[in-house]
């Protein structure tokens, strides 16, 4: 960390540069903010010339459509999410900690696996799933998706795992074993804990990820009962292309988790991105 | 880029000379293994079920006519490499790899240099800049379909505020998505703008890691802001820049659904990429037709897996350095 200066010092430089900060971010964040003023625009609106750049009168016809009809693909996607963190920590933890720290025989190959793992395209593991799923009868499954996004996150899982347990300090489990504890009773009640920060890092984005899937989910889940929110909006934007500002809000509904993920644990996405390096 | 390096080495006996491994050997070698073996265990099951039968069946689907009968009655037959020769005389391969050369440069080329420019910016640090910086985040965290829909409609024709602005300073009305001049930019400029927040965030910690000194001495000497910046930053960040490039590069050519959403691929094949035709093949259509969809999505593997090793070729060699 020698390049950050002290904070005093941040607060000594020319206003300047937070004017033209602000003015790039406002630029970045454009879409976003016109995605919620769309959201808010009346119907009879949203085809004016020029459009309007702020809802001075809004309404929230879109966000009452998106509360009566895209629920239960709120609720689904709230499951797929919480299901997905479940199989990659439950895969991840237990792996990083044989590769980081039990000496695993082919840790190395087995490193070198998941790195061409994460290079494999979704579309072509799709189609794969597509097959298998097919014969095995777990096509439009909330399971069989929940297992199909998993896959984006348990390399990245692992990888982070084992990169943070590697760097335990060796004498914190020689104590332990000197205290007759075994692997087992290690990796819970030192290992584990230990690593709360890599368990929220790799939670944080197996849930991202799930959330925000549209490749499996329009393939593999395309007629199931219980759709994700990906593929409620998706199916809107076909179905009514003149309702944007209810697709609009459907989209700002399903950007919820990030924004509040953004607040409450933007270190760990900082982490995430710099560690795994992973975006798919 | 901790991770990886640290990763790499993980396999290797740990920190030989460090610490004594003795409690280890104690229990012996071979029980020590079986517990490794034990925690390895659903990952190397995961692997086996979750990514090599289904790669495996994606072989499968490529050697094999499946029509949709045959997939559900599963007789299809062997015809070799038929399907990859189907693929590669196609009207549409050329097309495509050319779109998905242009895609992914273009991408790359200007989220790199974006991200960078911003990474230096953010760098000097000002009222403000760790929030600001934060709110970059955003793009890269939204659901694609989100982000795709949201551009979308900003560049519709008739009603989107992108022309809108345009037409204020007296230009005509594009039509972004529907024209075949324009498809192909218009979802690569989306594109840039959702891949700008990762370049900025690995830029900008390869930074942090270039000492606070250099540039003090640097301006003792004379240098200003750019020449700093041409003779220290850019040559000092040179690791850090081909790992973002090259990650760039893997993660674009697979993008699918930024495209999909936007263009579908249209019109016509203007913005049909690998990934894209693949897509469309096997899922797009009311009439999937799985093999050449399979056959298309190999060979974007085996691009991945050059661009990939590269990958790995270059971490090895900053391992060693």
């Amino acid at each position: 960390m020698t390049g950050t200066r002290p904070r005093n010092e941040a607060w000594r430089k020319p206003w300047w540069k937070t004017a033209l900060g602000l003015v790039f971010t406002a630029f970045m964040l454009f879409p976003v903010y016109w995605m919620v003023n769309v959201s808010l625009t009346q119907t009879s609106d949203l085809r004016a010339d020029p459009p309007h750049w702020f809802p001075w009168n809004p309404t929230f016809e879109g966000y009452a459509a998106v509360f009566q009809q895209q629920l239960p693909a709120l609720g689904t996607s709230l499951l797929v999410g919480l299901g997905c963190v479940a199989l990659t920590v439950l895969i991840a933890a237990p792996a990083g900690y044989a590769l980081a720290l039990l000496n695993l025989r082919g840790g190395r190959t087995l490193n070198f696996l998941l790195l061409v793992a994460q290079m494999v395209p979704a579309v072509v593991m799709a189609m794969g799933f597509y097959a298998v799923y097919n014969s095995l009868g777990l096509l439009n499954t909330v399971g069989g998706l929940i297992v199909a996004d998993s896959t984006v996150a348990v390399p990245f899982g692992v990888l982070l795992y084992t990169a943070f347990m590697s760097g335990i300090p060796r004498e914190l489990l020689q104590a332990a074993r000197v205290d007759g504890a075994g692997p087992w009773r290690t990796f819970r009640s030192i290992v584990l804990p230990v690593s709360r920060n890599s368990t929220l890092t790799v939670s944080l984005f197996a849930f991202l990820w799930a959330w925000s899937d549209f490749i499996f989910a329009s393939t593999l889940n395309r007629n199931g009962e219980l759709i994700p929110i990906t593929l409620g909006i998706y199916n809107y934007i076909g179905n009514n292309t003149t309702q944007w500002n209810a697709i609009m809000a459907t989209a700002v509904v399903a950007s919820v988790p990030a924004a509040i993920l953004l607040v409450v644990a933007q270190r760990y996405v900082a982490a995430g991105v710099t560690a795994g390096a992973v975006k798919d | 880029m901790t991770t990886t390096e640290a990763t790499a080495t993980a396999g290797a006996p740990p920190g030989v000379g460090q610490v004594p491994l003795r409690p280890r050997r104690r229990r012996g070698p071979a029980a020590s293994q079986w517990a490794a073996a034990g925690f390895a265990a659903p990952l190397l099951v995961y692997l086996i079920l979750f990514y090599a039968y289904p790669l495996w069946r994606n072989i499968d689907l490529s050697v094999h006519d499946y029509t949709i009968r045959a997939f559900v009655q599963g007789n299809a037959e062997f015809v070799g490499f038929e399907k990859y020769a189907e693929v590669f005389s196609s009207a549409t391969f050329p097309m495509a790899l050319w779109n998905t050369a242009v895609f992914t440069v273009v991408s790359i080329v200007f989220q790199y240099a974006i991200g960078l420019a911003l990474a230096v910016f953010f760098r000097s640090g000002f009222r403000l800049s760790g929030v600001l910086r934060a709110m970059f985040l955003v793009p890269w965290l939204l659901p694609l379909i989100v982000s795709a829909s949201t551009w979308a409609w900003m560049l519709n024709s008739d009603n989107g505020i992108v022309n809108s602005v345009l037409g204020a300073f007296g230009a005509e009305q594009i039509n972004w998505l529907t024209s075949p001049d324009t498809a192909l930019l218009s979802v690569t400029i989306a594109n840039i703008w959702l891949g700008i927040p990762f370049n900025l965030v690995i830029l900008y910690s390869g930074l942090q890691n270039i000492p606070g000194e250099v540039y003090e001495a640097a301006s003792l000497d004379g240098a200003g802001p750019w020449k700093q910046f041409w003779s220290i930053t850019f040559p000092l960040l040179r690791p850090v820049s081909a790992i973002t490039i090259l990650l760039g590069l893997i993660y674009t050519l697979k993008v699918v659904d930024v495209i999909w959403i936007m263009t579908t691929g249209g019109p016509g094949n203007a913005s049909t990429t690998l990934a894209i035709w693949s897509y469309r093949e096997a899922f797009g259509t009311g009439q999937p037709d799985f093999s050449p969809a399979a056959a298309v999505g190999n060979v974007l593997i085996l691009i991945a897996l050059v661009f990939g090793f590269l990958h790995l070729q270059l971490q090895r060699r900053q391992e060693d350095s």
